[in-house]
């Protein structure tokens, strides 16, 4: 028999039964909640008049709605308020712990998660949010869910769930100077298109993903969905071990002894089997931006926007419409084009790693006169850590603000909102569409591309600088 | 919540041949503030459906008085994006029971299927005919047939079996929920729970 894959050992290991030509029922270990997509869930569960089963196994922040500045003030925000209260009320009546906006543990709950010791190696995590895909860095099954699956899993702890193909994605060689695990990422899913891992689940592999830090692998998981996986990981290794040591919610002394001892065989077996297996060099990738509106839609920095003729017949019609949106021309170099604003954050590219990377980058230099720039932590204890490394000092030195924790400008449901036709280069995973506000036109890059771009205010390219 | 039991439907299209329709377009995130399910159906498209200053644009087509139905018909890779619910119940809230493209995103295709809202993948191929039928005649009718796993346009005599999960098929059928049948297992769950 062939060996498993790290997702295979995970999922047997949390079905509890199979329905007949119908999907598995899964155990779920964590359920991650925020106050976007939890308030029907919990609605649904007092029409059925029942309670949350496993309180105990759900966290709560408040994080897609919440103002990044006076954050010790009520919400100005009718809607949000109401929302974000609506969250603690449910929490309260249902005894779940809940990090609201002054708690030092709040943030965006894809960064919390990992930076608490909530995120484990070998666990089945879920939230209603499509980038909990990010948690897999650690060697777990995690992905978001809809609301209908959110009461599901408040009400009994397990979800209805078809189990997904399998598919590899290898990095091998040394990244190059000036390109980081954003970058591996928007490559990949220029490559195989926003569809193109629909239906599987993604291990990511090869000695550059191995190479990588927490941060880095936790960038790539959590886009994975951009190119429609189910969800993404990578192998427990010393790197994962190193990092969930000792944190807030790890397991303590023989605990983490015993737990340990299970994390270490969990990466998939030398033989194990995978659908679908696709390798890349790292030596090929460098510094990727995004120039239409889906995050398929990325190049290398020094090429130019496609062609018309370059692409498929059938999807002449949409590229067509995706460049008027965002005001280019195919075939036009991206090297140089105007920027108004930058914007440093989000579930992606909102750790500590990359507030150092941008302000290493920034350090000495001064902001570009042209240039708004929104950089916000990830979290409370991002924050804390920033101010506390000279961070914030930096940063204000060179003309930039940090901000308060929160989803911000990534989907725009609070005030941090791009203004309609501006270009903003973004360290975020979605550039559709009015994403980061009505008519904002959004270039998805790497922090230091951010960086480049925020002292140069047009696209530039950070390899020049280094 | 019981969803309403899907039987046969025979219904005219509303055509929309954009590839990658992603969740934000479907219901923009400023939207998701609400806390119940009821009412997004008015924000549908929004972005696309009207302008600045809210006044319904004339080039789409929810707009256009020529195109009505409860199919829509959307080009590849419908529904890709954030897992917000909200995008099927705006969708349903609209009036649509059926979307049909030649592919969906994951996360979409279950939240439609949470809320009787059923996603039909076709073949390229035959969405394009799809899409041809509609612009040579606005009103023609499609049937889409649960039961039996077939889409077809009945005067033209072109037919498609789709593929759905049995379980998934037997939900919409009898109108069940998952909650439900999670909610019969709870003794087999604590079980599971004590072993492990």
């Amino acid at each position: 028999m062939a060996g498993k894959t790290l997702f295979e050992k995970i999922w047997d290991k949390h079905v509890i039964s199979n329905i007949d030509q119908g999907p598995s029922v899964l155990y779920i270990d964590r359920h991650l909640i925020h106050e976007v997509t939890s308030p029907q869930a919990f609605g649904g569960l007092k029409e059925r008049g029942i309670k949350v089963r496993r309180p105990d196994k759900t966290v709560a922040t408040p994080d897609h709605n919440i103002p990044t500045m006076d954050q010790h003030l009520p919400i100005h925000d009718e809607l949000s308020r109401f929302q974000v209260n609506k969250l603690k009320e449910n929490c309260n009546k249902h005894n779940i712990e809940m990090y609201g906006l002054t708690h030092p543990y709040n943030g965006i709950v894809h960064v919390i998660g990992p930076e608490l010791g909530i995120t484990q190696p070998g666990m089945t995590m879920v939230c209603g949010d499509s980038h909990t895909s990010t948690h897999g860095a650690f060697g777990s099954i995690a992905f978001g869910i809809g609301t209908s699956e959110v009461e599901m899993v408040l009400a009994t702890q397990c979800l209805m769930q078809s189990k997904p193909k399998t598919m590899r994605i290898n990095i091998e060689g040394e990244l190059k100077k000036g390109v980081s695990s954003k970058d591996i990422i928007l490559y990949i899913i220029s490559q195989i298109s926003t569809g193109g891992a629909t239906g599987y689940f993604v291990e990511f592999a090869g000695s550059a993903i191995r190479a990588l830090s927490m941060e880095a692998r936790m960038t790539i998981c959590n886009m994975s969905i951009e190119m429609g996986a189910r969800g993404g990981m990578i192998a427990p290794d010393e790197t994962t071990f190193e990092y969930v040591k000792g944190r807030e919610f790890a397991p303590k002394n023989e605990e983490w002894e015993k737990a340990l001892e299970e994390w270490k065989k969990l990466p998939s077996d030398s033989d194990a089997q995978f659908d679908k297996e696709l390798t890349y060099k790292a030596e090929e990738i460098e510094p990727m931006i995004t120039y239409g509106t889906n995050p398929g839609m990325g190049i290398g920095i020094s090429n130019s926007i496609p062609k018309t003729e370059e692409i498929e017949k059938t999807s002449q019609k949409s590229f067509k419409k995706s460049l008027d949106y965002m005001g280019f021309n195919p075939g036009d170099p991206i090297l140089g084009k105007n920027v108004d604003y930058v914007f440093v954050g989000s579930c992606t590219n909102g750790r500590i790693e990359d507030l150092r990377a941008f302000t290493q980058f920034v350090k000495g230099k001064k902001k570009a006169d042209n240039i708004t720039a929104w950089i916000v932590p990830g979290s409370k204890q991002v924050e804390k850590q920033a101010i506390e490394e000279g961070i914030k000092d930096t940063l204000e030195a060179a003309g930039f603000e940090l901000r308060q924790p929160g989803c911000s400008a990534c989907l725009a449901m609070n005030d941090d909102k791009i203004p309609e036709g501006n270009y903003a280069v973004s360290t975020t995973n979605r550039n559709f569409e009015g994403r980061q506000g009505p008519g904002a036109r959004t270039m998805l890059a790497s922090p230091l591309t951010a960086a480049a771009a925020a002292i140069t205010g047009k696209i530039s390219d950070p390899r020049d600088f280094l | 919540m019981p969803i309403e039991k899907f039987v046969t439907l025979e219904s005219s299209c509303v055509p929309l041949p954009i590839e990658n329709i992603d969740t934000d377009q479907i219901i923009p995130a400023r939207f998701l503030k609400a806390t119940t399910r009821e009412g997004f159906g008015d924000n549908l498209f929004c972005d696309w459906r009207y302008d600045k200053k809210g006044k319904p644009r004339k080039d789409f087509v929810l707009n256009d008085p020529t195109y009505s139905g409860k199919i829509l018909v959307a080009g590849e890779n419908f529904g890709s994006g954030s897992s917000r619910e909200h995008a099927a119940w705006a969708l349903t809230g609209y009036g649509f029971k059926v979307i049909v493209s030649s592919f969906f995103a994951d996360i979409f295709k279950s939240n439609a299927l949470n809320n009787g809202l059923l996603p039909v993948q076709v073949t390229p191929g035959f969405l394009e005919e799809l899409f041809n039928a509609i612009k040579d005649d606005s009103a023609i009718k499609v049937k889409v047939d649960l039961k039996n796993q077939i889409i077809s346009v009945p005067s033209l005599s072109i037919s498609e079996k789709f593929d759905i999960n049995n379980y998934k098929k037997t939900c919409l059928l009898n109108g069940y929920d998952d909650i439900d049948y999670l909610l019969n297992m709870k003794e087999k769950i604590i079980a599971w729970e004590e072993k492990a």
